[in-house]
């Protein structure tokens, strides 16, 4: 009988040694992942809703132009008018251009065809500057754009 | 004489916790950002070689004045009833050619097929940006669910998750060789023509 109940040991402990590693490891992935903003908003930037959108995947053919009404700090001295953001300094409707080309050029020229102008656009701002942005997109060349959007009900942006 | 140890070791059980601190901080910050929006074409500069004759019936005009007030084919609108109009246009199917529009009220007034219809969108230079997009998302809208309600019937599956599978990266070739067969069909039943005119400008003229 007590041949049996010998058989009764305890649980093994899980061994938590190796938890720090571990941890170390996620931690270092969200290091590498974790990217800080490298342009500063100048500009207010609430972009509208749509319902209707699509992912605007592969990063490194992207052209990103703010639009937007000066921020807080920007007001007194450049009032309220919207006003157009590119990579961290205001900018006039004829600098988008060579912008726009500059960028192109220093793309690989394989995705230079695929490159879409992501417009983030601050949903108060009139539509006359992104007219003027449109035609100036129309004359050098690059037709893709996105409208970029928050994913949400559209009929939340009409005041 | 007291015996002496060597170097008292540190205790690293705090490790773990101090990691975890660290982690957490990351995980809160990282914001992995996909933007998502509408995509548009514009059109190019140079006007086509050989002009196209459209009837005036196959374009449904769409005009939005700086109040945000919609106008569609000449009718004041609700923005909420743009959707359902803008369907209606399209599925209309004048000619009787289209074998496949279900609601079609065969107006001859209206569009003849849904490959003839054309959407055309004015707006004002002080038009707000988020009407605009509103706007936009409903014509947009009104297309992707056509072409969701025929996908469903000839594929089991909609548009719009097809079109996004076919985007992503991570799928498999084989995969999108299929996906792109259907997804042109479907464009080819229902062709997105949404034109961006050139604009009024408020005040002048």
């Amino acid at each position: 009988m007590s041949k049996f109940r010998k058989k009764v040991t305890e649980q093994p402990e899980v061994s938590t040694a190796s938890l720090p590693d571990i941890v170390f490891m996620l931690l270092f992935f969200f290091m590498t992942v974790t990217v800080m903003k490298d342009t500063a908003l100048k500009v207010e930037n609430e972009l509208p809703n749509a319902s209707e959108v699509k992912k605007l995947e592969k990063k490194d053919r992207i052209i990103t132009i703010y639009v937007g009404g000066p921020n807080q700090q920007y007001r007194e001295l450049l009032g309220e008018t919207a006003r157009i953001q590119l990579e961290d300094k205001f900018a006039d409707v004829s600098e988008v251009g060579p912008y726009v080309l500059g960028r192109l050029a220093e793309m690989p020229e394989a995705l230079r065809p695929f490159v879409t102008i992501s417009l983030k656009v601050d949903k108060r701002a009139n539509m006359g500057l992104v007219i003027d942005i449109k035609e100036v997109l129309r004359d050098v060349g690059v037709f893709k754009i996105n409208y970029t959007t928050y994913e949400g009900d559209a009929f939340m942006n009409v005041p | 004489m007291p015996r002496r140890a060597g170097a008292p070791e540190v205790n690293a059980g705090s490790m773990a916790d101090i990691a975890f601190l660290l982690l957490i901080f990351f995980l809160v910050t990282t914001t992995i950002e996909t933007d998502a929006g509408l995509d548009r074409m514009l059109p190019p500069i140079e006007p086509p070689e050989t002009d196209v004759v459209i009837k005036e019936k196959n374009i449904f005009q769409v005009n939005i004045n700086k109040n945000g007030q919609l106008l569609a084919d000449g009718e004041l609108i609700e923005l909420k009833d743009l959707r359902t109009k803008a369907m209606a246009f399209l599925e209309n199917n004048g000619d009787g050619s289209c074998n496949y529009c279900q609601s079609g009220k065969k107006d001859p007034s209206s569009s003849d097929n849904p490959t003839k219809a054309i959407i055309s969108l004015k707006n004002d230079r002080e038009t707000k940006y988020g009407t605009y997009i509103t706007v936009q998302n409903e014509l947009v809208g009104a297309y992707n669910d056509l072409r969701d309600r025929e996908s469903e019937r000839l594929y089991k599956r909609p548009f719009t998750a097809m079109e996004s599978e076919y985007i992503k990266q991570e799928t498999p070739a084989s995969v999108k060789e299929e996906l792109k067969e259907k997804i042109t069909k479907i464009q080819e039943m229902f062709p997105q023509k949404l034109s961006e005119a050139e604009t009024s400008s408020s005040g002048g003229s």
